[in-house]
């Protein structure tokens, strides 16, 4: 059972970045109205960023990090380790993403860099991450990016996909701190479901080839080609009202603690039917669970930062607070944290 | 699991069609009302009335509410 814990460690300060072009819903051309209405409402998405092509996750990732590192009065020579949680490198398979980000940035060349191909469980994966090798102290500030561009791998005429995801970046700086009460960390897998979110071709079980950008449209009448996502929604619905709660009670029942014992729960924006149910199963009351699903989507890895920046600012700045912070997903993989922020920095939305 | 109370479940996720219309042999997926939403809502009812998964190839293999009640009421 993953139930970890990283001591002398606390997250300092979050930033996040978007696209500034934004796609509505509504005005989408392809599918039928009534259908459109119903996502609004049940999904809960009305309308997202697109990057284009002239964006990257690395790209809205930097921005959020410069403005961090701005903001905070980071010296970069203090940052020994940048992770890049992206399921949206810029190549195709190398180099990693984090070594052309620690240049971009001016890190030291002492930094470590590295990336880790996890999508909507990838935030609470990265900060376990970072969080262990600063646990030490060998290393005293740790910067966390994650971000996907999740409006690319979609097919315009998928209806299960194409109205779903949004783009976004978010950086995460941690610090070692002796007085620090740490993160608490509850991890978990299930390989079995690999298909429930997949890019089948473009990777070296089948490769690339003209064949790739064939769209087809199966039984269901769902159109894509072997690049695009594909997506089982009623997996992914039926694992997530699923696991989300269990790994947040076995995180917060192994601590101890108890609804009153938290005073934010920011789980990952998948969708909002899901995310109710979860809320609702935890018996959460609504002004502790905030969403950026409406004018976001469901924005991978980034979700999560990405909701405490723009929905818990001022909140967050007012006092110190307990949060859980839950990802589920691909992979599927999926993981809770419990963890104290106090004198949390939050810098305002990028757009870029 | 008792196979009336989850076919007034199943049909209590519908808002235009006739209860009473939708029996155990119903092929659910030809109900003018199905849709993908419609499919959340029942994985949703199944799971918090009877702590039962309903995955997308339930949904897929069977035809009518029987089959899909068999399915998963063995599990």
């Amino acid at each position: 059972m993953a139930l970890l814990y990283n001591k002398n460690v606390s997250v300092t300060g979050i930033s996040a970045c978007v696209p500034r072009e934004v796609v509505r819903n509504q005005d989408n051309g392809v599918f039928a109205e009534n259908d459109i209405k119903s996502f609004i409402s049940n999904v809960g998405i009305e309308e997202y960023r697109a990057s284009g092509p002239g964006i990257c996750a690395s790209d809205l990732c930097v921005a959020a990090a410069e403005k961090l590192i701005e903001d905070m009065g980071i010296n970069k020579e203090d940052i020994g380790i940048v992770v890049f949680v992206s399921q949206s490198p810029d190549y195709y398979f190398l180099p990693n993403t984090a070594c052309i980000i620690q240049h971009r940035l001016h890190l030291s060349k002492e930094t470590l860099a590295f990336d880790v191909p996890l999508g909507c469980s990838g935030y609470v994966y990265g900060l376990n991450m970072i969080a262990s090798y600063l646990s030490s102290g060998q290393i005293k500030k740790g910067l966390l990016l994650v971000g996907d561009t999740g409006s690319k791998t979609t097919n315009a005429k998928d209806k299960s996909s194409a109205l779903l995801f949004g783009d976004a970046g978010a950086a995460t700086m941690l610090e070692y701190d002796p007085n620090a009460s740490g993160i608490h960390f509850h991890l978990a897998t299930d390989g079995s479901g690999y298909k429930a979110i997949i890019v089948p071709e473009g990777g070296f079980r089948n490769r690339f080839s003209h064949e790739s950008l064939i769209e087809k449209t199966d039984a269901e009448g769902l159109t894509r080609c072997g690049i695009n996502v594909h997506l089982d929604g009623f997996d992914v619905f039926s694992f997530g009202i699923t696991e989300a709660p269990k790994t947040v009670k076995k995180l917060t029942e192994h601590l101890g603690i108890t609804n009153d014992h938290i005073d934010f729960a920011v789980f990952h924006q998948a969708n909002k039917m899901m995310n109710e149910k979860i809320r609702k199963k935890l018996a959460l009351p609504e002004d502790k669970v905030p969403y950026s699903l409406k004018k976001f989507g469901n924005t991978s890895s980034a979700s999560i930062p990405l909701t405490i920046v723009t929905a818990l600012r001022e909140q967050l700045h007012k006092k110190s607070s307990s949060v859980i912070l839950c990802g589920f997903g691909v992979g599927l993989s999926w993981g809770t944290a419990y963890t104290t922020l106090g004198n949390l920095f939050l810098s305002e939305l990028v757009e870029l | 699991m008792d196979k009336d109370a989850f076919l007034k479940s199943f049909a209590d996720q519908f808002d235009d069609t006739d209860p009473a219309s939708i029996t155990l042999d119903t092929k659910f997926k030809e109900l003018e009302e199905w849709s993908s939403m419609v499919a959340l809502m029942i994985i949703a009812m199944a799971d918090e009335n009877y702590n039962k998964k309903i995955t997308g190839a339930d949904l897929r293999e069977s035809g009518t509410i029987g089959q899909l009640y068999e399915r998963i009421s063995s599990r």
